[in-house]
């Protein structure tokens, strides 16, 4: 392999591919290319060290957009490309592209290993709640009784809370951004790109065919301060435009009122790096429609650093070459024990 | 039949002996030209070691050596029953030996199931070895002998030349002043039988002793008790007064050269490294553990100073696609299983077709459907590897025949996958991956450097066309990374030249020509086909692929030397076939094709060739025996 890496960039990098973008008019995955185009540019990245790969889905054509090396695979098996990518080419900018269903259903199993290895990749989970290139089929994450055309009488089934999973499954890196809301996503998309490890965003993506104002109470200028909670380091848990906080008692969140009784200081102060912290904030996924919910959180909610997957496999490469000498396929061949027919 | 009593003043000489280096050789040996010896016992006795141990110790000798170790799926079954047998068979001779053997002319057995198991392997008159103490009453239930009769003493076994020995207790009294416990006393039954077998056939213990150190280095009583029971069995042969004759098998007349031993999973494991060493690139294994297929994982995860990564995935989906991924990064992506895993792998492997990059899959067949028969051998995933896809997606299927085949097939396979860019199937089995063969191995400039069909970067802004082929279909090989090659592929049906997502009808068609004519190119690269034996025309023609191989082979020269005008053609290609294949089916008035299965082969031959091809079809997870062949050679030659 030749690889040239002397090309200086001339005033901006332009990201966009030549291909005709093929998106249903008014798709939320428009806002989410255009602002992962922009994070891209202001990184600075050469177009051929990025590599996007995607399994099946809208989300999943992606790759096709973008002037770098992508591959548009089969369904749900992203997250094993990439483990096997990364494991031989650790120095690339790796980004995965993926769906509730390709990542949570289909390809549910792939997504758990990937995090639990700490694979270093960028995984942007779009979250449509619905299947829309399907054309419209609960996924799993629809609320449980959603009328859809494979659900006539409502869905049976129990809902995943995405990020709760990869919690469970020891995520190093934890988020969640919305189409509607570009500056926060270039933010968070930067912060994952800036992880070592497995960065998982959920983005919440409206389908306007399909699912239609699924996320509206969230992105709705009207609702959305009372049911949004935008957590930043350091800072404390407000939202409803700072009349109201949360704070942490008996291991518990609680919803405080900011005025005479408490004031800012009383509230949780988000801590990216506390475990128990993370966990409190990724079960924060009440139906806004109840009484006392709590509001979403969107931002960055965990961050640790745990060696990647293959930061470690490439060392016992290095330590066996180290230990037994470069491989002599002249050795191995041959093998411990020999014997000579004269 | 004969009866052996221990006598108390064997048990005292042996005693002292054991101490000693090598007892003095006072019995008559008689000569053998041929050997077969299948070890018998419960799954936890030991068996496989004490048929590796000898194996090695007359492949160091100089015999030529085939072997079949063939065991219980249940890691340790029930003891003393049917189903936890073990069994371990050796084939060897001072003349060519091509098969494990058919029939055996020794039988050792630990327990009565073993021999109840495998009597019907023995030829009439043939040697039992039999440990006692495995037959007590609870062992003769346990195998099913009625009434609890036991057949070491109710005569049936008068056609056999019976043995019977208290292996438990002799190998207990020559442990009895160490202090290890009676359970570990009797883990080293074993290596009393070994030296028995060691003097039997005139063998030295000396490779087993190195053996032993080696693995016990660490535990010095368990080592002085294996050393010691070892001993002592070479010596009760030595002193025994029922045992009046020893063997000998003289060493082969082997090819000049040096040799190992090499079993077919390893023989899988060094041709892909040897492949991508070739081709300096690192290798990427990914894998999910499944029998019989395992061995090549845990081999190669030995050698990760030649570049080579393994990577044991969640499941088998996740083990093909890992590969995918790493071969796309530029590496040689492998993965293997056997039956129920490849199944898993099918939509994966469309995709690295579409893709058109390079994937070495290796089905290390078992017996099937489904969880079938997992220690048991089988070829039938032919028609899975040939055309078990969604679409048209021909994939190159080659299959190695032995062993030592699994080194050259798996060789090979790694040089058609990048130099043309494709995924190539690598058939073995079950009975080739776990049996063994002295192997002359070659030396690392004697294999062709293999050439990925690399791409330099570029600057000009020229556009690039991913898929736009050489001569051959062949299209490039352009890694992440490289300056100016930026592109995107995908399962999705793609335009030609740029590989840009296409729906154009007439675009289809022509793609899907265009990557079945880059596979059937390949077969422009096979050498001529060539018989493995017998005349170039005439009555009979048998054609084989796979593990058959040794048993063909057998059968064919065996009969030629009959003068029965047999000649044996052994397909490594299965798909595309080697283009001399037609002619040469055409030179023969009859066609017999064996396989381990209903007849995938001979319906493929049928369809390509028009030629009315006739099956000896065996589908009971075992090997063909040569006699089965020759039969089947004969009817249909008087048919």
């Amino acid at each position: 392999m030749s690889t040239v890496n002397d090309i200086t960039p001339s005033e901006k990098i332009d990201f966009s591919s030549d291909q005709e973008v093929r998106w249903c008019p008014g798709c939320g995955d428009y806002s989410i290319l255009k602002q992962v185009q922009t994070v891209l540019e202001q990184s600075g990245k050469k177009k051929e060290d990025v590599v996007f790969i995607s399994g099946i889905g809208c989300s999943s054509r992606f790759p096709y957009y973008l002037d770098t090396f992508g591959l548009h695979s089969i369904h749900g098996r992203a997250p094993a490309i990439v483990s096997g990518l990364r494991s031989v080419r650790p120095e690339l900018s790796v980004w995965m592209i993926t769906g509730d269903g390709d990542a949570l259903s289909i390809g549910g199993n792939h997504i758990i290993h990937l995090l639990r290895r700490n694979v270093d990749v960028n995984v942007l989970l779009f979250n449509n709640e619905i299947y829309g290139l399907t054309k419209g089929q609960y996924s799993p994450t629809s609320p449980e009784g959603v009328v859809t055309r494979s659900t006539p009488m409502g869905s049976t089934d129990h809902r995943f809370n995405p990020l709760a999973l990869v919690k469970g499954a020891d995520g190093t890196f934890i988020a969640r951004s919305m189409d509607r809301d570009p500056k926060h996503m270039r933010e968070v998309l930067a912060r994952a790109d800036a992880h070592r490890g497995t960065s998982l965003v959920e983005i919440y993506q409206n389908c306007n065919v399909f699912n239609d104002g699924a996320f509206e109470v969230f992105t709705d200028k009207a609702s959305k301060p009372a049911n949004t909670l935008f957590v930043e380091h350091g800072k404390p848990l407000l939202f409803a435009d700072g009349t109201k906080g949360i704070c942490i008692k008996e291991m518990k969140p609680h919803i405080i009122d900011i005025g005479p009784e408490f004031s800012p200081d009383d509230c949780w102060i988000h801590d990216e790096r506390d475990n128990f912290k993370a966990s409190v904030l990724v079960r924060m996924f009440d139906d806004t429609h109840r009484e006392g919910a709590f509001p979403r959180p969107f931002g960055v909610f965990f961050v640790h650093d745990r060696p990647t997957h293959e930061t470690k496999l490439q060392a016992q490469v290095t330590k066996a070459k180290e230990v037994k000498g470069l491989g002599d396929l002249d050795a191995l061949l041959k093998g411990a024990h020999t014997w000579t027919i004269k | 039949m004969m009866q052996v009593l221990f006598s108390f003043k064997a048990e005292r000489t042996f005693a002292m002996r054991s101490r000693m280096e090598t007892p003095t050789r006072n019995k008559p040996v008689e000569a053998r030209q041929n050997v077969v010896i299948l070890f018998a016992g419960d799954s936890g006795d030991g068996i496989q070691l004490t048929g590796s141990q000898f194996t090695d110790t007359n492949a160091l000798f100089g015999n030529d050596v085939s072997t079949f170790p063939n065991y219980p799926a249940e890691i340790r079954a029930p003891q003393g029953t049917l189903a936890g047998v073990s069994g371990y068979q050796l084939h060897f001779g001072s003349v060519e030996i091509f098969t494990p053997g058919d029939q055996c002319d020794v039988l050792v057995v630990m327990n009565a199931a073993a021999l109840k198991a495998n009597l019907s392997k023995l030829k009439p008159g043939g040697t039992i070895i039999a440990n006692t103490d495995g037959f007590d009453k609870k062992n003769l239930r346990l195998a099913g002998y009625i009434d609890e009769a036991d057949p070491l003493t109710d005569g049936s076994l008068v056609n056999f030349l019976l043995h019977s020995v208290d292996i438990t207790k002799l190998t207990r009294t020559a442990l009895e002043d160490t202090t290890l416990g009676m359970k570990e006393k009797d883990r080293c039954k074993n290596m009393f039988v070994l030296g028995f077998i060691n003097w039997m056939y005139s063998r030295e213990n000396a490779l087993t002793e190195a053996f032993l150190d080696r693995k016990f280095g660490k535990k010095p009583e368990v080592l002085e008790a294996n050393r010691r029971a070892l001993v002592a069995g070479y010596n009760y042969g030595e002193t025994s007064e029922t045992f009046t004759m020893r063997f000998e098998v003289k060493a082969a007349p082997m090819p000049k050269g040096t040799y190992r031993s090499i079993t077919g999973n390893q023989g899988t494991a060094l041709g892909l490294i040897a492949g991508a060493q070739k081709a300096k690139l690192d290798l990427f294994y990914g894998s999910y553990p499944i029998t019989p297929a395992s061995e090549i994982l845990h081999e190669l995860s030995k050698h990760k100073n030649f570049g080579v990564i393994t990577f044991q995935a969640e499941d088998e989906i996740a083990a093909i696609s890992s590969a995918i991924g790493a071969s796309y990064g530029g590496a040689i992506g492998i993965t293997a299983s056997s039956g129920p895993g490849i199944a898993l792998k099918t939509e994966a492997m469309g995709l690295a077709f579409m893709l058109e990059i390079p994937l070495v899959i290796v089905n290390v067949q078992r017996g099937g459907p489904s969880t079938g028969l997992p220690t048991r051998t089988e070829q039938a995933d032919l028609w899975q590897a040939v055309l078990g896809r969604n679409g048209e997606a021909p994939i190159p299927v080659i299959a190695a025949s032995t062993p030592i085949d699994c080194f050259d097939m798996a060789f090979e396979a790694v040089q058609l996958a990048i130099e043309h860019m494709t995924p190539v199937i690598l058939l073995t089995d079950g009975y080739i991956a776990n049996g063994s063969e002295p192997w002359r191995f070659p030396s690392s400039k004697d294999l062709p450097e293999i050439k990925p069909p690399h791409i330099q970067a570029r600057k000009n802004g020229d556009p690039f066309l991913p898929y736009l082929r050489d001569e051959r279909g062949v299209r490039p090989w352009a890694l992440p990374g490289q300056a100016g090659l930026q592109h995107r592929i995908g399962g999705i049906e793609k335009q030609d030249k740029t590989g840009n997502i296409s729906y154009d009808p007439e675009n289809h068609e022509k793609m899907v020509r265009l990557r079945a004519e880059k596979v059937a190119r390949i077969a422009d690269r096979y050498k001529p086909i060539r018989l493995d034996s017998g005349p170039t025309e005439g009555e009979l023609l048998v054609v084989g692929w796979g593990s058959t191989y040794g048993a063909i082979r057998t059968a064919a020269l065996q009969l030629q030397a009959e003068g029965m005008t047999v000649a044996h053609v052994h397909l490594r290609h299965l798909f595309p076939f080697n283009k001399g294949l037609g002619p040469l089916l055409k030179k023969y008035k009859k066609v017999l094709v064996p396989e381990m299965n209903s007849g995938q082969l001979r319906q493929m031959l049928r369809a390509e060739f028009l030629v009315d091809a006739q099956g000896l079809n065996k589908i009971q997870g075992m090997p063909f025996t040569s006699e089965e062949i020759k039969t089947a050679i004969i009817d249909l030659l008087k048919s």
